[in-house]
């Protein structure tokens, strides 16, 4: 018992408190004109921008992937349902490779986008695009078994009341699975702002343009600006908390309406 | 509005749910589907209700066809067995659905509807719960708003999935006598699902007994208890005293000793003598058609229990008895029986 | 599935594991005709949808995870063999290959083998025992899941850095923590370590301590008790969280990326190698070690699907 909490504070508070302990010698005006510089704010404005819109197609995305899967029958499901996790076992930067040679401007899907006119690698749609790739498994992996153990008496029930399918799913299905719902989208979020393997690659990476917030993170240590480094992280890590915070109360508002019997 | 179910089929792989079935339901009845699980009354009922479709066979509503119309169409209030509340909307917003999905051609406005989910609330008893969510209710409570909202679609035929399987004992008889009395306010003509047969015979006006999806009886809660027409039903409604016996012409033998009753009709072979527990004659060794040892008496209200060994089995069959109290028995005393009233089945197979 | 077909003893059985449509057997188009002709096969399942939407949807799941999933993983595969099978061991053999593949085995092996420990040890406190500050335990183990890996590096950079709290300490004593096999090491315990200890909490709370106590009331000691008693029962889950760490520590980028260095030969581990190949263009190269750590992920995918059946299995018992 004392030992796990020894290796526990070894392994993560200490490291932890470092971070914190370097953001308490800045100054609040420090801290303030680092996050707030051009370039800082650029950086987070695109991680946390492009993260949300990820999350809200994945959101989409994930739910009608995770209907196919749960309601129907047709061949290959059991396959399609494995491919989900892909995302959460391929290492970062192997699908960071991956999907920049597929969609830089002579790749499979890049050749026939850039005919399009439309240039996905080396821009923020590449950002978009990578995030929506690492998000998925989180909105499939949480509103799936919540579907497969949605009582199925309570779609008859609503038919049987006289509503046609489109209400049954609108009204009575969908709202089911809200809480799930919002806490795939979280975790989907909270991920892919702090994503930097699969991202960086098809990012190109132009400062104030296509720079997310953990590569600048990177960036201002290997300039050994640490101090500038520790304040991005900090705001990135409140983020995530308070997101990881909000799923929790919300998780705990559905139970509270909802228990499990 | 009267029900006509016509040779219904329905198998799931190899397994007949039902096996030709027909039945009957005049308008405003109160009917039981009785039987064990496994005996197709609940896929009866969901049938009628447009949940599931039979392989062949007819079902109309009022004379009309229903298999051509889906659940949503059919106007059919169903409660289900474990409710099937939404969880998701408060007791006033699922007494209310039915109301707000329907064709915006006829649909209500918001105070009609209002008013209506506020009457039918009242009917049971739960106004007071309008805006609490359904994990916030007990069972009984639940189990009156799903039946509240399935009355507010106005429906044409009530029916009900085990509706008091979920409930513990006490709620139970509370709930059976507040929806015969329901029944008799309202008058829709209903079906209900239960495998217990105190349950059916208490509530329904008509009960049927079904077994193997094949109906086996349908008469009055009576008729069922005093003429049950097959030895399943007498098996399953009420206590019974089962003997193997062997009939032929009119003797009837058990263990290859007559038992100087007649067969009553009984075809010659293999049979089962059955016997309710409280027609079965206590007298004097010697003057009754079986005779035993009593090995154990229990007495309370106005019976005694008792458990006698039949003579001439070596002490291998041991019925149980119902006496009246006016004489006390003693174990170890030997003494005759005499069904009062009895059937013989023959025997399957 | 196989459900729907077996003989049930009630239809509400059947009806409970026949959630799912069958697409092939229920043709849209003539239904709507023979509903017409003749009334008893209209089928109309009150709990699916018309036969074009459910086509719709099931195409769009398809699209997209083919093109967002299976898609970068054929690129991989792809393009590690475009120039030849010869070309991709020859990639393979390189001496930075082999340096890169070695560490990161090194790695793995260090970083598993640590957190199996603790990671026991931490769910073994926290399931079987109440202590204050049990919740904090909890939220401090999920801690490095919701933490950014480029921040998991940063902590260490901060406290083993040339101007970290121990940098100058370290120097002084010629101890190399940072660019290093030490901090690398580190930095995967620190993002690996929740995997093991996750896998086993839920598994060891539902089990309760019963059999544990059965076990010291028969005269086992401690240690007795749970290498025979409580390993025994969480063997499966054991090896499954053992199998995700493993994965992500061998795959980990973003928070040894920051504490590598990017030593060629040295502190390069096969993601780092991966990324040094693609940016120099050696793109065959760098597909060839990405093939290596897709098929590492493909085989933790199967072995997963594999555990996870027998972890289902394993609750049966208990169950219904």
């Amino acid at each position: 018992m004392g030992l796990t909490l020894t290796w526990l504070s070894v392994i993560i508070l200490i490291p932890l408190g470092a971070l914190f302990l370097k953001t308490s010698e800045l100054s609040l005006d420090q801290f303030w004109g680092i996050v707030t510089s051009r370039r800082t704010l650029n950086a987070l404005k695109i991680s946390f921008g492009l993260s949300f819109a990820a999350a809200c197609v994945n959101l989409v995305m994930g739910t009608i992937i995770v209907w196919a899967l749960v309601r129907y029958r047709f061949p290959g499901r059991r396959l399609f349902d494995a491919i989900v996790d892909i995302p959460f076992a391929l290492p970062t930067a192997v699908a960071g490779v991956a999907l920049t040679q597929l969609f830089a401007q002579k790749g499979w899907l890049g050749a026939p986008l850039a005919e399009l006119g439309i240039k996905v690698a080396f821009t923020p749609i590449g950002i978009f695009i990578a995030m929506i790739f690492i998000g998925i498994p989180f909105v499939v992996r949480t509103v799936q078994p919540v579907l497969i153990d949605l009582d199925p008496e309570i779609e008859e029930a609503a038919a049987s009341l006289g509503a046609n399918r489109w209400h049954t799913v609108f009204r009575v299905i969908l709202p089911s699975l809200i809480p799930a719902l919002l806490t795939g989208f979280a975790l989907a979020f909270a991920r892919a702002i702090g994503e930097y393997g699969s991202v960086i690659f098809i990012a190109g990476n132009l400062p104030n343009v296509s720079e997310i917030a953990p590569l600048l993170v990177v960036i201002r240590l290997s300039e050994f600006r640490y101090a500038d480094a520790t304040a991005i992280a900090v705001v990135m890590l409140v983020a995530s908390f308070l997101i990881i915070f909000l799923i929790n109360r919300l998780q705990r508002w559905a139970q509270a309406r909802i228990p499990v019997h | 509005m009267a029900i006509e179910v016509k040779n219904i089929v329905k198998r799931f792989g190899s397994f007949a749910a039902l096996d030709n079935v027909d039945l009957k339901v005049a308008d405003g009845e109160l009917l039981a589907l009785l039987g064990p699980s496994g005996s197709g009354k609940t896929t009866l009922l969901r049938i009628i209700a447009g949940l599931d479709w039979p392989d062949s066979g007819e079902v109309a509503i009022d004379g009309e066809n229903a298999l051509s119309r889906g659940a949503s169409e059919r106007q059919v209030g169903f409660v289900f067995q474990h409710y099937a509340l939404f969880r998701h909307m408060t007791v006033f917003e699922n007494v209310a659905f039915g109301l707000r999905v329907q064709p915006r051609a006829i649909r209500k406005d918001e105070a009609t509807i209002r008013a209506r989910v506020k009457n039918l609330l009242d009917l049971v008893q739960l106004d007071w719960l309008a805006n609490r969510y359904p994990s916030q209710l007990s069972g009984g409570q639940r189990q009156r708003i799903a039946l509240a909202r399935a009355l507010a679609i106005e429906p044409r035929i009530l029916l009900l999935d085990e509706p008091f399987g979920a409930l513990d004992a006490k709620v139970r008889k509370e709930l059976r006598q507040w929806l015969r009395s329901l029944h008799n306010e309202i008058h829709v003509t209903s079906i209900f699902v239960t495998h217990d047969q105190e349950e059916a015979l208490e509530v329904a006006n008509r009960v049927v007994v079904m077994d193997k999806g094949k109906i086996e009886q349908i008469g009055s809660p009576g008729e069922v208890y005093d003429n049950p027409a097959t030895a399943f039903v007498h098996g399953f409604i009420g206590e019974s005293i089962v003997l193997p016996v062997d009939v032929a012409g009119d003797a009837v033998r058990l263990d290859g000793r007559p038992l100087n009753i007649p067969a009553l009709g009984a075809a010659s072979g293999a049979a089962k003598l059955f016997v309710r527990r409280h027609d079965m004659a206590v007298g004097p060794a010697g003057t009754g058609a079986l005779e035993g040892a009593i090995r154990h008496v229990r007495s309370f209200g106005p019976i005694q229990r008792a458990e006698v060994a039949l003579a001439g089995s070596e002490g291998r069959t041991v019925i149980e008895i119902d006496a009246p109290r006016d004489r006390e028995l003693q174990a170890g005393e030997i003494v005759s029986l005499q069904p009062r009233r009895y059937r013989i089945f023959a025997a399957q197979e | 599935m196989s459900m729907q077909t077996g003989l049930a003893t009630s239809t509400t059985q059947l009806r409970t594991y026949a959630p799912a449509t069958d697409v092939s057997v229920a043709a849209p188009a003539p239904r709507l005709e023979i509903a017409r002709a003749e009334p008893v096969t209209a089928h109309r399942n009150p709990r699916t949808e018309p036969g074009p939407i459910r086509f719709i949807i099931i195409a769009l799941a398809i699209a997209f995870l083919s093109v967002f999933v299976v898609l970068p993983l054929v690129v991989v595969f792809a393009s590690a063999f475009s120039k030849g099978v010869v070309a991709y061991f020859a990639a393979l053999a390189e001496p930075e290959a082999l340096a890169a593949i070695k560490l990161t085995l090194l790695v793995a092996a260090i970083s598993v083998t640590l957190n199996l420990v603790f990671g026991v040890v931490a769910a073994w406190a926290i399931s079987k025992f109440e202590f204050a500050g049990k919740t904090f335990l909890i939220t401090l183990i999920d801690l490095p899941f919701s933490v950014s890996p480029v921040i998991s590096g940063l902590v260490f950079v901060l406290l083993f850095g040339a101007q970290g709290y121990f940098g100058s300490w370290l120097q002084a004593h010629n101890v190399h923590i940072l660019f290093a096999v030490p901090g690398i090491a580190l930095a995967t315990i620190f993002v690996t370590f929740p995997f093991v200890a996750r896998a086993l909490i839920p598994l060891m709370q539902e089990q309760g301590t019963q059999e544990e106590e059965a076990a010291i009331s028969l005269g086992a000691s401690g240690l007795q008790t749970f290498f025979r008693v409580t390993l025994p029962n969480i063997k499966w889950g054991l090896l499954y969280g053992v199998l995700l760490c493993n994965a992500r520590a061998m795959g980990e980028f973003g928070a040894v990326s920051v504490v590598s260095g990017h030593i060629r030969g040295e502190t390069n581990t096969m993601p780092l190698l991966v990324e040094i190949l693609y940016n120099e263009y050696q793109f065959v190269a760098s597909f060839a070690i990405a093939s290596l750590l897709a098929m590492l992920a493909l085989i933790t995918l199967v072995a997963k699907t594999i555990l996870e059946r027998r972890l289902d299995e394993a609750e049966v018992p208990d169950g219904d």
